[in-house]
């Protein structure tokens, strides 16, 4: 598959990854990221319908832990933290829409 | 400048205190850092703390551990509980982590004393730590160049005799590559033999924490200490910290040694003349060393620059201005997030957010990523067939030696600077680069050495060899 | 409800429930509703830079045991990242079982004898949650909103059934049964008013014999009620809209039990791209069958089975009697009427008695001994209380317990003996001519007229029987 990366596709993944670009900005990377997925058709013209994918290098299973409580963090030092907090509660603007 | 190990043999018998060398360690980074910009936090108050307490215990008769009174350089994109941790990025500006990384508590419980945090890459995505919101780390060995990155800070605390030893984190060569450029000794170890817990996440199926140093042996002390089991990581390996000190001077006799042509191919002639030269000292040694060729690798470059930034670009939607870090405001919450990311992010970050976004997405995501992590099984069988005819594999770590600022401009022609040491990490492979021979202006060439996962023991032991060889006793 | 002639309702069900862990799916924080806000909140749980999740082993073998009640496969799985940003979500990614879900390929049988079937049953974290300032505390329209992370990280399964569902009342007895379910695995305290278990329903229509309607799904269903209402009045709308000559369009509904109607949350088409991948913070789920095993034998019995159990004393039961085993089951109040069934009471008295008393006063049921509920129904068995008087005991067992025999003494529940009945029978007689003869005629509704009589007359103490077997005596 040879990759067309256009200007519009760029706009759209940087709308996904909340990201806002400037129209100089969206040549640049439109441009440098094209570079990088031409460079992926050494991969892409490979046939490896045969293998598995590997997300993690080492095949471990059933990794779990005990249902044990254990401390939490202090609310006002967590808070503190935060850019802004209001009744032991994270502040935000007003959000547009439900949840997905 | 001392050892760790002789610092900590000179703290545990009295000969020097904690405290004493933590005055000298930070005498030494005040005499440099603000020219070279490595620090980018000294936590002098917590770390004379801890120092006097180690003092106090030896006072006291205590056995301390392997790395008592060692003052050590820290990576900032690791958590410890208090100490601002930037991973050299504005969003993150002034944030005090509530919690310690799992390697903190690991080298504290050894005796080591954390005297600040390094410059890096932002969020570890570079290789010459121009990429760090707080300005570019300058090599000691010639400040008009590049340390390497992305752990350029840590490996030049070590490089300018700021501190013996440091830790940073390796994603696709971040330790490797950068103690090449510096001439010193980085580790990147098995995925998983080191906790990730309290590493901030560039690429979490890549990423290991793991040593810089000037020799071998402190290389395998500091390791000791803080690999094995972590109940809080998922992903670490079952089994406690394996024993590497005592293996450190075991040789390479009788030993197989792949020397693999794309893993030195396109190098500069002065880089392959090094790897030549350390295959010859291996032979000297004992080794046999075999001709190999594995093409697979060539291939790793496409698959890492898909699979770190689809990974990077869900680690790091967390930084939204909603919990801790920077806010730029606005009328409601999605403009607020999309204000305070493009603030808050520089242009590499925001490159391969953007590369990985759109490598996930939909209708994208078989030919890309999906493609990726099948390469990924392509080159671990690659690596798996050529351990079943030698121990270990060599090659070069860079292309080249440290480079100019500025002098790699263009980001693909950045990202082939990591074309030796991607594969590693695809595979979770263990991996050291230790310094052998000298480059242009005499600047220091990094070998690279390879094995199967586990084989941090016989790594060491081969490093030890080639450390010896270019006539570091 | 009926759709017009012609028309059939097509509803598949998706239903979230919290599961009864100590602590969250993926950190120690402590699974607890109606803590102060953001006191159950660590590095995980609240996505801080660098913090990682470990998978609740508790959480998986509860996620198991849903697994196994519904009749699922239970194959290896993994954990996935679904990506999108808000503000009750963390990491800006939920953690998610995707392409590999725990669970698969069961069904449901309801207590009418049909069948839903279950195409999953799946682990992932539950997200914070929102208050909402300005506006009337309403999302829309508010200037602010404050965010607690207390439930974010509570462990969740999602159970998805298939598109079998073909009407209201089928919905809420899905919903029902499941609810079941889920308490008696003790997966989940099954309350819907504190959300820790959520409906969501996706409905469509079409004409009987077409392919599938387009569908809606009505989010905030956080009752029964609601549920059977919201489908009632989605499947209105979609077929009124389509006879209009409009089309349905896929989207989001939420339905607003204050107006009783579902409006517009989302379309389709404006639908987040997930970006789902493999999380590699996890390993693999595979569990064996030693593991498999070891949680199928802690598997209390199912309400079905418990229900199919209590059915077996009941010898030819009435519809009426299968209702009343239903809630018994529902109420766990079995054990009251094995009890008193056990100690020589009649059966069917001891259902009814628990199935209407007993849910009533299910509140204060703490304060009633099964052997006093079996000494209540004895009596009433043979016939020393009446069933009013049975009644009456009961309910006083159930606000301040005590002994059955003391409390009928108390009231002067003395049974009457048949012959100071029997003249009670003869004045009533006496004094009501036309209904005896119309009675006398054949008409069997009047026994309840004069039994209603004999009770009024001997403040509650005659014994309905009694007072019919004294009738048909005079007959
Ligand atoms: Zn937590």
């Amino acid at each position: 598959m040879s990759p067309s990366l256009s200007r519009d596709d760029v706009a759209k993944v940087a709308k996904l990854a909340r990201l806002r670009l400037t129209e100089e900005e969206l040549t640049t990377f439109t441009g440098q990221l094209s570079g990088v997925l031409e460079h992926a058709n050494d991969m892409n013209s490979l046939d490896l319908s045969a293998l598995q994918p590997t997300s993690n290098p080492f095949g471990l299973t059933n990794v779990t832990r005990e249902d044990v409580i254990w401390k939490s963090l202090d609310r006002d030092a967590v808070l503190a933290e935060a850019p802004d907090a209001q009744d032991g509660r994270f502040a935000v603007p007003r959000i547009l829409g439900e949840a997905p | 400048m001392k050892t760790a190990v002789e610092i900590a043999n000179d703290v545990q018998t009295g000969a020097t205190t904690a405290v004493a060398q933590l005055d000298a360690a930070y005498v030494a980074i005040e005499a440099r850092n603000a020219e070279l910009n490595v620090f980018l936090h000294l936590d002098k108050e917590g770390a004379r703390k801890i120092a006097q307490a180690i003092d106090a215990r030896v006072a006291a008769g205590e056995n301390i551990g392997p790395l008592a009174g060692v003052p050590i350089a820290i990576k900032d994109n690791l958590c410890q509980t208090g100490i601002p941790t930037t991973c050299s990025s504005k969003i993150l500006e002034g944030w005090k982590p509530p919690y310690n990384a799992t390697v903190i508590d690991r080298l504290v419980a050894a005796g080591a004393v954390p005297v600040g945090k390094t410059n890096l890459d932002e969020f570890a995505m570079g290789s010459s730590t121009e990429n760090s919101a707080f300005g570019p780390t300058r090599n000691p060995l010639d400040p008009s160049r590049v340390p390497g990155g992305s752990s350029g800070g840590s490996a030049a605390a070590v490089a300018g005799d700021m501190t013996s030893i440091s830790l940073g984190s390796d994603t696709g060569g971040s330790i490797r590559q950068p103690a090449a450029f510096c001439g010193i000794v980085g580790m990147k170890p098995t995925y998983g033999l080191v906790s990730r817990y309290g590493l901030i996440a560039f690429a979490s199926s890549l990423d290991q924490i793991g040593p810089f140093s000037k020799t071998v042996m402190d290389s395998a002390v500091l390791l000791e200490a803080i690999a094995g089991h972590d109940p809080l990581d998922s992903t670490s390996l079952p089994e406690p910290s394996p024993s590497l000190v005592s293996h450190v001077n075991d040789g390479v006799a009788g030993k197989r040694i792949g020397l693999v042509k794309e893993l030195y191919e396109g190098a500069d002639e002065s880089v392959i003349n090094a790897v030549m030269g350390a295959v010859a000292a291996l032979k000297e040694a004992g080794a046999q060393i075999v001709e190999l060729s594995i093409p697979e690798l060539r291939l790793g470059l496409s698959a890492y620059y898909l699979i770190a930034p689809a990974e990077a670009s869900s680690n790091l939607a967390r930084f939204d201005g909603v919990r801790f870090g920077l806010r730029v405001d606005a009328e409601d919450v999605t403009a607020m997030m999309e204000a305070t990311r493009t603030a808050g992010f520089g242009a590499e970050v925001k490159r391969r957010i953007m590369l990985g976004t759109y490598a996930l997405s939909a209708g994208y995501y078989d030919a890309y990523y999906g493609q990726a992590l099948k390469v990924r099984t392509l080159t671990i069988n690659a690596f798996q067939k050529a351990y079943a005819q030698v121990d270990m594999l060599i090659g070069a770590t860079t292309p080249g030696v440290a480079f100019k600022f500025g002098a790699k401009s263009d980001p693909m022609e950045m990202y082939l600077n990591d074309v030796f040491t991607i594969p590693t990490n695809l595979a979770g492979d263990p991996a050291v680069s230790v310094s052998f021979g000298k480059g242009e202006e005499n600047l220091p060439i990094g070998v690279q050495l390879l094995g199967p996962g586990r084989s941090e023991a016989s790594l060491y032991a081969a490093a030890r060899v080639l450390e010896i060889a270019d006539g570091r006793s | 409800m009926t759709l017009p002639e012609g028309w059939e309702l097509v509803v598949g069900m998706e239903v979230h429930t919290e599961l009864l862990t100590k602590s969250k799916l993926f950190c120690g924080c402590e699974n607890h509703f109606g803590s102060e806000p953001n006191t159950n909140i660590c590095p995980i749980c609240l996505g801080l830079p660098g913090s990682l999740p470990v998978l609740n082993k508790d959480a998986v073998e509860l996620a198991m045991r849903i697994g196994m009640a519904l009749n699922c496969t239970i194959a290896p799985s993994t954990f996935h990242r679904k990506n999108y940003f808000y503000p009750d979500q963390s990491k800006d990614y939920q953690i998610s079982q995707y392409d590999l879900p725990i669970n698969s390929n069961g069904y449901l049988n309801l207590p009418d004898g049909s069948q839903v079937t279950i195409e999953r049953a799946h682990m992932e974290e539950d997200t914070g949650k929102s208050t909402h300032l300005g506006g009337s505390g309403r999302l829309a329209g508010a200037d602010r909103s404050l965010v607690d992370y207390n439930r974010c990280g509570v462990p969740l399964v999602e159970i998805v059934s298939g598109p079998d569902i073909r009407s209201s009342e089928q919905a809420r007895a899905y919903a029902s049964e499941l609810r079941g379910i889920l308490i008696a695995t003790g997966a989940s305290d099954g309350r819907l008013e504190e959300g820790s278990m959520r409906f969501d329903a996706n409905v469509s229509v079409r004409k009987t014999g077409d392919p599938l309607g387009t569908r809606c799904e009505i989010k905030n269903l956080n009752s029964l009620r609601s549920l059977q209402r919201a489908i009632d009045y989605e499947a209105a709308r979609q077929v009124e809209l389509i006879l209009d000559g409009g089309t349905v369009r896929q989207e989001t509904r939420h339905w607003d039990e204050g107006l009783g109607e579902t409006s517009t949350l989302r379309v389709k088409e404006d639908a987040e791209d997930y970006r789902y991948f493999r999380e590699p913070d996890l390993t693999e789920l595979v569990p064996d069958q030693p593991w498999q095993d070891r949680v199928r034998a802690a598997l209390p019995p199912m309400p079905a089975a418990r229900r199919a159990k209590l059915l077996e004393r009941i010898p030819s039961a009435t519809k009426a009697q299968e209702d009343a085993v239903v809630v018994v089951i529902d109420l766990d109040l079995e054990h009251f009427v094995n009890a008193a069934a056990d100690g020589g009471a009649e059966i069917s008295i001891a259902v009814s008695r628990a199935a209407n008393e007993l849910a009533a006063g299910i509140d204060t049921l703490s304060n009633l001994t099964t052997d006093a509920f079996t000494q209540t129904v004895l009596m009433e068995s043979k016939g020393e209380l009446s069933a009013t008087q049975s009644k009456v005991v009961l309910g006083e067992l159930l606000a301040n317990g005590g002994d059955p025999k003391k409390i009928a003494a108390e009231k002067g529940f003395e049974q009457m003996s048949s012959d100071s009945l029997g003249a009670t029978i003869d004045e009533l007689i006496a004094k009501n001519p036309d209904e005896w003869q119309r009675y006398k005629d054949g008409d069997d509704k009047l026994s309840q007229f004069f039994v209603g009589q004999a009770m009024k007359v001997t403040q509650g103490k005659a014994n309905g029987k009694a007072v019919i077997a004294e009738l048909q005596l005079r007959k």
